[in-house]
């Protein structure tokens, strides 16, 4: 087949198949589809042009949902008929995007015989990616993903696909099970994934420790991140053979970087004073064979993260300072749909929940969803006088 | 196959098919973990079980091709589990420590190398670009290729003071989330959409493309007697959501589209609390195919901070640490009126001390 059709001339993109890094343009051409040849072809001419072709491509989907097809059309598709429609499908990637070969294999397989057989492993926000197919094969990709058991991911103003850290699959710091967490919550919301129904995207990520390896406090309308309440547990033995391994300097490479300056270490022993550390994590990360979080784990709630359109970027703020996370996730779900009511109800169209908290105000959110106000949730308390009070005393007429 | 009714709503499959046996057993129980070499560790369960996992580049766009082989891989090396990372590494999960120098071998034989774990730059998160988006002001997959290729020792080695992170997003919608890396490369546009008013009321709905402007930039007008729309410019800051909803609007420019690179950000709490990243160079040209402007200019700021951050400080704490006036002299990078905020709450970073560093 491959000697049949006439191979496009791509000088520029053929600089990118040197170096050491994997090359792109090598995967696009050992795909070796028609739709991979004008794929590479329209790129070439993004690069001779220092511009793009693509349009964005109203409503394409499968039957019965609202999300998790990208519509994408070239703009000059007379020069690239292979490329004319090319349109993307989100699959919900498994937790934590584990993974056995042969279940690869049988996505490999669906994607050959219907579309471009280019992938992203993974999409942003965390599904498989599959790049690249006619609106005709939409409906028969997806009744094969079904029957192997995937499923679509989110897009448009819908519950996004949640994504987890590794979690307690592999990591010692997990103060939860994220997996576990990430999995009951997309089955839970399903329709809310797959129909969109709020003012915008909302995204939910899971991650273990204050390392957040998933970047949930960046990426996240709603950030679950796993946090510990009780003492670091401390095997002195270890400690001492970090020290001589002379690998590390305690003072200097530990309780000199710690922020609240809580550990103290006299040439034999660490003592830590626990009341005043911060769970931020480095003396653990430096430290992984003599440091490990308490036993009493949960996670902190964190709201409101996003990039900058519209309104400017955000990061995550605290919303619950510290919550067991337990299966069936019951009060969390209570205060999920809270949320959701309100900002449904009032939220602009293309407000993200963060932008419509500071539009409302943190603690007119907090009152209308019924959580009380903590100093936890804020830096500093307001230097501005201009209170708005509302339970003064209304003089008798 | 269309005998069987129409599955929806089965969401993911569960994950606990595609775990190796060594992590169902140990789920939970991991007791600490080690860094054996570049790019790979081994945790270690109270049970005293074992769990190796190596650490490969991807470059994210990949083949059905390349999937297969690292399944092929997996089948020979790890009893065929597999996993992606974050920032789209694959990882292969190992019960036999015997099998991790065959499976690098075998890896590095197919153009996969192995690194990006502890004091080392990582594979990037990145955007689609012009591979496949209608918004991107430059393409993401070329640039990142571009900069990884010359950082790539930085992957291989773990030679940095502590861990960086690079991003890449292709335009200020930010798929890739790059507003908290160490350093994220920023496509921008720089001018307004172009109005085709010929090809406007065929192919828009003046209504919809009205209201899909955020900052209500976007106005109905009468251009040459034909409905069509007007656009403020002062309000324009270039998001590319009009050219979502109407293709007549077209927002790319091949002579003003560029990158902008940031500087200091972090998701992670360790030490100092997440933070943005800042800006550091407002625009570099569009330069395919080896973009090397941007990947001087990367280079420049790895090696400032390589030479100079200390042990475990990223990028971000560093240049607290050394103060902004410091890294702008030490990389040399000029400063202009761009580099002050004149966004919401831009005061916020002006300065009201004396705290200065006096040269």
């Amino acid at each position: 087949m491959s000697e049949e059709r006439k191979k496009r001339e791509t000088p520029l993109l053929d600089e990118l198949e040197s170096g050491p890094w994997p090359s792109f343009v090598k995967e696009i051409k050992k795909s070796d589809t028609p739709m991979a040849d004008d794929l590479l072809g329209v790129l070439e001419r993004s690069y001779e042009e220092h511009i793009g072709h693509w349009k964005h491509g109203g409503l394409v989907g499968v039957m019965g949902y609202g999300g998790g097809v990208i519509g994408r059309y070239s703009d000059v598709p007379q020069d690239f008929p292979e490329v004319a429609e090319f349109h993307t499908m989100r699959i919900n990637q498994p937790a934590a995007w584990f993974y056995t070969s042969d279940a690869l294999r049988k996505i490999t397989d669906i994607w050959e015989r219907h579309g471009s057989g280019l992938t992203n492993m993974h999409g942003s926000t965390g599904d498989i990616v599959l790049l690249g197919c006619k609106t005709e094969a939409l409906e028969p990709t997806f009744a094969e993903l079904t029957s192997l058991g995937f499923d679509l991911g989110g897009s448009g103003s819908d519950m996004r696909t949640p994504s987890c850290c590794i979690g307690q699959a592999r990591c010692e710091w997990a103060c939860y099970d994220t997996m576990g967490a990430c999995y009951d919550f997309t089955q839970t919301y399903q329709d809310e994934l797959h129909r969109p129904a709020f003012p915008y995207k909302y995204k939910l990520k899971f991650a273990g420790c204050p390392n957040d390896c998933v970047a949930s406090v960046a990426r996240s309308d709603m950030s679950f991140i796993g946090v510990w309440r009780d003492d670091i547990k401390v095997d002195a033995e270890q400690v001492k053979a970090y020290a001589a391994s002379g690998k590390l300097d305690i003072q200097q490479d530990v309780c000199d970087r710690c922020p609240t300056r809580c550990m103290r270490w006299d040439g034999a022993s660490l003592a830590i004073d626990n009341a005043n550390c911060v769970k931020c994590m480095h003396c653990i990360n430096a430290m992984p064979k003599a440091l490990a979080p308490g036993d009493d784990r949960g996670a902190a709630i964190l709201i409101g993260a996003k990039a900058p359109i519209v309104g400017g970027a955000l990061l995550g703020s605290v919303l619950v300072p510290f919550i067991k996370m337990e299966p069936p996730y019951e009060e969390i779900k209570e205060l999920l749909s809270r949320i959701w009511d309100l900002w449904a109800e009032y939220g602009k169209n293309r407000e993200r929940v963060g932008e419509f908290i500071q539009r409302l105000g943190l603690g007119n959110f907090l009152e209308q969803i019924g959580l009380e106000p903590v100093p936890e949730m804020i830096t500093a308390p307001r230097a501005n006088p201009y209170v708005f009070y509302q339970d003064t005393v209304e003089e008798e007429a | 196959m269309s005998a069987s009714p129409r599955k929806t709503d089965i969401g993911p499959p569960h994950y606990e098919q595609f775990l190796p046996p060594v992590v169902k057993k140990n789920y939970g129980q991991w007791k600490y973990h080690e860094i054996l070499k570049p790019g790979v560790m081994v945790h270690v369960a109270a049970s005293g079980d074992k769990l190796f996992t190596v650490r490969a580049a991807s470059p994210r766009l990949l083949s059905i091709v390349t999937i297969r082989m690292f399944a092929d891989l997996a089948d020979r090396f790890s009893g065929g589990f597999l996993r992606f990372t974050s920032r789209n590494n694959v990882e292969f999960l190992l019960s036999d420590p015997a099998n991790i120098d065959p499976l690098i071998a075998a890896l590095k034989k197919e153009g996969f190398p192995v690194g990006g774990i502890g004091p080392s730059i990582s594979n990037c998160v990145h955007t689609q670009g012009w591979v496949h988006c209608h918004s991107a002001a430059s393409d993401a997959s070329g640039v990142v290729k571009a900069v990884m290729d010359d950082l790539y020792p930085h992957f291989a080695n773990m030679d940095m003071p502590g861990k960086l992170r690079i991003a890449f997003a292709c335009c200020l919608n930010m798929c890739g989330a790059v507003h908290c890396s160490d350093i994220a490369i920023l496509g921008i546009h720089r001018k307004a959409p172009k109005i085709k008013h010929s090809d406007l009321p065929k192919m828009c709905e003046i209504p919809s493309l009205v209201s899909s402007c955020p900052t209500g930039a976007v106005r109905p007008a009468t251009v040459e007697g034909v409905q069509s729309v007007e656009i403020i410019e002062e309000q324009c800051m270039y998001c590319g959501n009009c050219f979502t909803v109407c293709p007549a609007m077209k927002i790319a420019n091949a002579e003003n589209d560029g990158l902008s690179i940031w500087v200091g950000g972090k998701v992670s709490n360790a030490r100092t609390e997440p933070k943005f990243s800042k800006l550091a160079i407002p625009f570099l040209p569009n330069n395919p195919p080896r973009w090397p402007e941007v990947v001087g200019a990367v280079r420049t700021i790895v090696d400032a901070y390589a030479a100079n951050a200390r042990k475990f400080e990223r990028m971000g704490e560093w240049i607290e640490r050394i103060g902004w006036p410091s890294f702008f002299r030490l990389t040399d990078i000029p400063f202009s009126k761009y580099h002050i905020d004149d966004f919401k709450h831009a005061g916020e970073t002006f300065r009201r001390s004396i705290h200065m560093r006096q040269v």
